[in-house]
C-alpha cells in the first residue's frame, strides 16, 4: 500500500519537529527516512503509525485517509529501536499476540507462528523468553511479530540502532532480502547514511523537520539538492567555498589549467586509499582522497607543494 | 549493628508478646480469639480491610497510570497530594471525616436524613481505612510502570489490541509483582489501622469494634490474655502475608 503524507506539521512545545512535510511512498517500496538525530524522522514515522497525532496535515495509507484512525485500525506493523518485546511471553507468544487479538483459531495461529519464526530463522527459540535472547534475535522476533498480522505497511524506527556493528550489518542485508520476499511497503528510520544507501530503494532526507531531498541512493549521491544532503550522504571537503567530494579532486605536481596550489600537511594511509590533508596559503584547508598508486607517483610527503582541481563532472554543492 | 538495631526494635517486642501470649499454652489463646466479641471484631476488620484493598487497588492502579502515562495541568500537585495520607496523622484524618460526615454538619445531617450513617458505622471506618492506605498500591506500581515504559503498550496497539486488551495482556503482567506487593502492604495497613478508625468508629463493642480496637479495649479492661492473643494474631497475619509475597516474588532479573 502506498503512503501519502501531505503538509504534516508537528510541534512539541516551541520545538517544531515537522514543518509542512509532504512525501509519497510508493506501494511495495523499501524507503529510508534518513537524517540527523532530532531532525523529525522518528516523529514522522510515529505519525504514520498513529502513535502520535499531527498538529496539521494528513496521512493516507492505501488511498484511505488515516489521519484520525487509531493505530489499531491502520494495519501497520511497527518495530521499535528497543524491540518493545513482551517480556512475560515466549518468542512464540510474542509472535502470536496479534493473531490471538484477532481471535484466529489456535491451529491457524500455530501454523502462522511456525511459518514466521522460520522466516526470521528463530524456530529453535520459540519457547525462550526475550530476556534469554541477544539483541539481534529480539529484533528479529519483533519483526516476525509485526509481520504476523500481515500489515499493509511495515514501519521500523531505527531498527538496528541498538545493535553492535557486526550484527547491524548482517541484519541490514537480511532486511533487504526479507523485503524482496515479502514485498510489504516498508519504511525505516535511520541516521546512518551507509545503512540507508545499502538497504533502501528510495531515501527521504529529513533535517530540522523538513524534507531536504527524495530520491534513489544514486540520485542523492550524484545529484545532491543542497550542501546539507551532500554533506550528510558522504565525505565532503571545501574548495573555494564549494563543497566537493574528496575523491572528485585530482592532484598534480605542476600547475594545470584551473588548478590551485596547496601544501601537504599530513598523509594518512588507509589500506588502498590515501588521505591527503592540504593547506592553501591563507585560503583554508581541504583534503583529497587518492589511491596508493597515485600517492606514490606524486611522492606525496608533508611539506611539498601540489596543485588541486576538481575532476570533470565532479559533484559539487554551493556552501549553504 | 543493624542486626542489633532490628532486634531491639522488632524481634524483641514481637518475641516477648508471643512468649507472654503462649505462656499458658495455646488453649487460652484459642479461647480468647473465639469469643463472640473477638470473632465480631475480626469480622469487622476483615470486611473493612477487603473493601479498602479493593478500592485502593483500583484507584492505585488508575492513579499510577494517570500520573505516569499522562501529562496534564496539576499533575505534580496531584502527585504530591496522593502522599498526604502518609504525612497526616490518622487521628487528624478521623477528625476531618467527622467534620465532613458527622451528624452535626450539613452534609452529614443530609446523609442521615436519607438513612445513610457514616460516622460511628462501617462506611466511616472504610473511608478512614481507604484514606490512610491510599498511596500504597500507587507508590509500588508507579515506578515499575515508569520503568517498563509505554513501548510495549504501543506495540500491542499496532498489533490491533484495544487499550483495555493492551492493559490486561501487556501492562498488567508487567506490573503484577509491584501490584501484589502494594496489595499486601495495603492489606497489612488496613488490618492494623487504629487511630483514624478509633475516632470515626465510636468503638461500639460488638458493633464497630475492629481487631485493633479490641486489643486496646481488652487491655484497658485488664483482660491481658485476650489483648495479647489478638495482638499476636494480627501480627501473625501481617508477617505471614509479607512472607508469602516475598517467597512468591521472583528474584530480580529473572
Amino acid at each position: 500500500m502506498a503512503i501519502t503524507v501531505s503538509h504534516l506539521t508537528k510541534r512539541f512545545g516551541t520545538f517544531a519537529a515537522l514543518s509542512d512535510v509532504s512525501i509519497d511512498i510508493p506501494a511495495g517500496s523499501l524507503t529510508a527516512l534518513l537524517g540527523p538525530s532530532g531532525g523529525g524522522k522518528s516523529t514522522l514515522l510515529r505519525i504514520i503509525a498513529g502513535l502520535e497525532p499531527p498538529d496539521a496535515g494528513t496521512v493516507q495509507i492505501g488511498g484511505t485517509d488515516s489521519t484520525t484512525l487509531p493505530p489499531q485500525r491502520r494495519n501497520v506493523g511497527f518495530v521499535f529501536q528497543h524491540y518493545a518485546a513482551f517480556k512475560h511471553m515466549t518468542v512464540a507468544g510474542n509472535v502470536a499476540f496479534g493473531l490471538e487479538i484477532r481471535r484466529q483459531p489456535k491451529a491457524a495461529v500455530k501454523r502462522r507462528v511456525d511459518e514466521l519464526l522460520e522466516l526470521v530463522h528463530m524456530e529453535q527459540f520459540a519457547d525462550r523468553y526475550p530476556a534469554q535472547l541477544s539483541g539481534g534475535q529480539r529484533q528479529r522476533m519483533a519483526l516476525a511479530r509485526a509481520l504476523a498480522v500481515e500489515p499493509e505497511v511495515l514501519l521500523l524506527d531505527e531498527p538496528f540502532g541498538a545493535l553492535d556493528a557486526q550484527v547491524r550489518k548482517e541484519l541490514r542485508a537480511w532486511l533487504r532480502r526479507l523485503h524482496d520476499e515479502v514485498h510489504v511497503t516498508t519504511v525505516f528510520v535511520t541516521h546512518d547514511q551507509e545503512e540507508a544507501m545499502e538497504v533502501a530503494d528510495e531515501i527521504v532526507v529529513i533535517n530540522n523537520g523538513r524534507v531536504e531531498q527524495v530520491g534513489t541512493p544514486d540520485e542523492l549521491y550524484d545529484k545532491p539538492a543542497n550542501a546539507f544532503v551532500m554533506g550528510f550522504l558522504g565525505p565532503v571537503t571545501r574548495l573555494d567555498g564549494v563543497l566537493v567530494r574528496p575523491h572528485d579532486l585530482e592532484l598534480f605536481d605542476r600547475p594545470e589549467p584551473s588548478s590551485v596550489a596547496a601544501t601537504v600537511q599530513r598523509v594518512v594511509r588507509l589500506g588502498f586509499e590515501v588521505r591527503v590533508d592540504l593547506e592553501r596559503d591563507g585560503k583554508g584547508e581541504l583534503w583529497v582522497q587518492i589511491t596508493r598508486g597515485e600517492a606514490e607517483k606524486l611522492a606525496v610527503t608533508p611539506g611539498i607543494e601540489l596543485f588541486v582541481r576538481p575532476v570533470a563532472g565532479a559533484v559539487t554543492a554551493g556552501d549553504g | 549493628m543493624a542486626v542489633g538495631y532490628l532486634l531491639a526494635l522488632l524481634a524483641l517486642p514481637l518475641g516477648l508478646i508471643c512468649w507472654r501470649t503462649f505462656a499458658n499454652g495455646a488453649g487460652p489463646v484459642w479461647h480468647a480469639l473465639t469469643s463472640a466479641s473477638a470473632r465480631h471484631a475480626l469480622e469487622v476488620t476483615g470486611s473493612v480491610a477487603v473493601v479498602a484493598v479493593v478500592a485502593n487497588t483500583l484507584s492505585g492502579v488508575g492513579l499510577a497510570v494517570l500520573l505516569v502515562r499522562h501529562r496534564f495541568p496539576g499533575r505534580r500537585l496531584l502527585d504530591a497530594l496522593v502522599d498526604l495520607p502518609l504525612a497526616v496523622s490518622p487521628v487528624v484524618v478521623g477528625l476531618a471525616l467527622i467534620l465532613v460526615y458527622g451528624r452535626t454538619t450539613g452534609f452529614g445531617a443530609w446523609l442521615a436524613e436519607h438513612g445513610v450513617k457514616v460516622i460511628f458505622a462501617l462506611p466511616g471506618m472504610v473511608l478512614a481505612t481507604v484514606f490512610v492506605s491510599l498511596p500504597l498500591v500507587l507508590r509500588e506500581v508507579a515506578p515499575v510502570l515508569e520503568e517498563v515504559g509505554i513501548e510495549q503498550e504501543q506495540a500491542a496497539w499496532t498489533l490491533g489490541a484495544s487499550a483495555a486488551q493492551a492493559f490486561r495482556r501487556v501492562t498488567l503482567p508487567a506490573i503484577r509483582w509491584a501490584l501484589a506487593y502494594g496489595v499486601v502492604l495495603t492489606l497489612a495497613r488496613a488490618l492494623g489501622e487504629y487511630g483514624a478508625v478509633a475516632v470515626v468508629s465510636g468503638r461500639l463493642v460488638g458493633k464497630t469494634q475492629t481487631a485493633t480496637l479490641f486489643v486496646e479495649e481488652r487491655y484497658q479492661n485488664f483482660d491481658q490474655p485476650a489483648a495479647y492473643a489478638m495482638a499476636v494474631a494480627l501480627a501473625a497475619v501481617a508477617v505471614g502475608i509479607l512472607l508469602v509475597i516475598n517467597l512468591l516474588r521472583p528474584r530480580e532479573g529473572s
